[in-house]
């Protein structure tokens, strides 16, 4: 058994090689091995733990171990890369729960914790913290089931409010940071279940009125709580490894939350007041929809002008992984680049359901990462660009966004295919996107619609070049 | 060990019934860990803002994986050989706790190893 000093420092090996396996994700070629390094410092967290004094439920504690990583690898082998959403949701409802067992665990047995008097009267400093743990697990247990629920399609993605919603909010968080001061002064359990209870219907009701389209900031923002709670039990039990892992993830989350926010151009507190998606009345432009001349074509047509263009770009958005069109796009882009033209995809931050879904969605396709490029990286070559290709995109190539300061989307930053030499968009219909906005890009001269499904039209103009 | 002067200050602190049993020139537990959590946010900060975009994705799963480091504390409160709620809960969080990090690792690793370059 290792001395109390040794157990640290294992720890502290553990934390560095935990940042190291985030610091390897600066580039693909790093990140591999950064993610050993992941795996080899939880696996020593694990060990240096399990020896610790007073550890002696070995069979149990090894029986869990195997049906949870059983269960894990499993799910990780067989999801598809476009569910990567849910199953992130779903982990972040785990690393909750798990705070919730482990703090009810805690509050039951205090004396075992280390954290109470003999008399089981547990210190203020361990109330205080054990109550912290406790809520923010709860809420991010429930807030991310709700979350899994409406990107699985269990639940309904459109925004749920009701009236009164924000003063129902803020009482029952009111009474769950009360009952939690009543613990923290007399440890009453009553105070203790009932601030876990309203938590828990907390959790459910501030993601409940959120749309489909916030998800992505939404899985950011429980994917940082779940680092806080895990920080918040590493108070608890005063174990500085939980602290560490705990922060990282939970300033992580807090990054990609500010990340995604600033590419739809909307604050945090916008996002979380909800409704967002939910009107449907077109804001922008006098005529409705469907009645403003459009230049359509076909993929026949479309495939001239990719294959006679020096450069193209493609904005793939998610309707390109809805239709399953990533593989045909790849061939595509394989012949296109036989033919000598310099192909290369823009990718908005938001292009998918969750921050970088989109990268891994081409990636899985065999799409080289290389080519795949930022929108920051991408906006300034548009004006040499001969074709921009949209496929499933809409709201973030809606010039609106730059020009029309009435226009609900504007100041978000978007990709600049007005700027190309010719814009060909493929569509199913000009149907609004998600801000429920009509698209001016559409109606430009030098645009070319082609309505079809995406996978068909990648496989029509495929053939037509071939 | 003992001084007359800390003598004194234990016999104080512990006359007033305080929380506090530390010796007088050490920190309060609490305070050494805020100041890990504090340093850890700003490490955190910085690392994180160098992840490359297009890997926000595994971002993602893996820092859900690094979350479930709370298995250590799962496993402190699954420790007792006697089972009662504290030990059941605890083992409990432990399989949960675990889907996590082989899900996590496993599916991070699965995506990483798409990402290729031009042949």
């Amino acid at each position: 058994m290792l001395s109390i000093n040794m157990t640290e420092l294992a720890y502290l090996v553990a934390a560095i090689l935990v940042i190291l396996s985030l610091k390897g994700l600066s580039s693909p070629e790093s990140a591999r091995r950064g993610n050993m390094f992941g795996m080899l410092g939880m696996g020593i967290a694990v060990l240096v733990t399990l020896q610790m004094s007073g550890i002696e439920n070995y069979t149990w504690i090894l029986v869990a171990i195997a049906t949870g990583g059983l269960i894990g690898g499993v799910a990780a082998k067989k999801v598809p890369m476009t569910d990567m959403p849910q199953m992130v949701a779903f982990m972040h409802s785990l690393v909750g729960l798990a705070a919730v067992c482990i703090a009810v665990s805690a509050f039951s047995n205090p004396i075992a914790y280390g954290i109470a008097n003999a008399d089981g009267m547990m210190h203020l400093a361990s109330r205080i913290e054990l109550f912290l743990g406790t809520f923010i697990g709860a809420i991010t247990f429930t807030a991310s089931l709700v979350a899994f629920g409406k990107l699985q399609g269990l639940l309904s993605g459109s925004p749920l409010t009701f009236k009164g919603q924000h003063f129902v909010n803020l009482v029952l968080g009111i009474i769950m940071i009360g009952a939690g001061i009543v613990f923290c002064v007399d440890q009453s359990a009553t105070a203790f279940f009932l601030m876990l209870a309203v938590a828990m219907v907390l959790g459910v009701l501030l993601i409940v009125p959120i749309g489909g389209a916030d998800m992505p900031v939404i899985v950011s923002m429980l994917n940082s709580y779940s680092g806080w709670a895990a920080a918040g039990i590493g108070f608890t039990l005063g174990n500085n490894m939980l602290i560490i892992a705990g922060a990282l993830v939970g300033s992580s989350g807090a990054i990609l939350s500010y990340i995604m926010c600033k590419a739809m151009n909307r604050s945090l507190f916008n996002v979380l007041l909800g409704g967002f998606g939910s009107d449907v009345s077109v804001t922008s432009g006098g005529a409705a929809i469907g009645e403003r001349p459009v230049k359509a074509g076909s993929a026949e047509d479309a495939a001239f002008l990719l294959q006679n263009a020096r450069s193209v770009v493609i904005i793939p958005g998610y309707g390109l992984a809805v239709a399953r069109a990533q593989h045909a796009l790849k061939e595509l882009v394989e012949v296109l680049q036989a033919k000598g033209v310099k192909v290369r995809f823009g990718i908005h931050p938001v292009a998918g359901r969750m921050p970088g879904h989109m990268n891994v969605l081409l990636a899985e396709a065999d799409v080289p990462y290389d080519i795949v490029e930022e929108m920051d990286e991408i906006n300034p070559e548009f004006s040499d660009t001969d074709v921009a290709l949209v496929i499933g995109a809409n709201d973030v190539v809606n010039p609106a966004a730059k020009t029309d300061s009435s226009s609900p989307i504007y100041g978000m930053p978007i990709l600049e295919a007005t700027k190309a030499a010719h814009v060909l968009v493929v569509k199913r219909s000009l149907s609004v996107g998600y801000a429920g906005l009509d698209n001016d890009l559409f109606y430009m001269d030098k645009t070319m619609m082609i309505f079809d499904d995406a996978k068909k039209a990648c496989e029509a103009m495929l053939h037509a070049i071939e | 060990m003992c001084n007359s002067g800390n003598c004194d200050f234990i016999a104080h602190a512990q006359a007033a019934g305080s929380d506090v049993n530390a010796v007088a020139a050490t920190a309060d537990p609490v305070v050494l860990s805020f100041t890990v959590f504090v340093l850890a946010i700003f490490v955190g900060y910085h690392v994180v803002w160098n992840v490359t975009p297009a890997l926000h994705t595994p971002l993602m799963s893996v820092t859900n994986a690094i979350s479930s480091i709370i298995i250590v504390g799962a496993i402190i409160a699954s420790g007792p050989v006697e089972m009662n709620l504290a030990t059941v809960l605890g083992l409990i969080a432990v399989g949960l706790a675990s889907v996590n990090i082989f899900g996590g690792f496993m599916v991070t690793q699965r995506m990483l190893a798409m990402f290729k370059k031009r042949s």
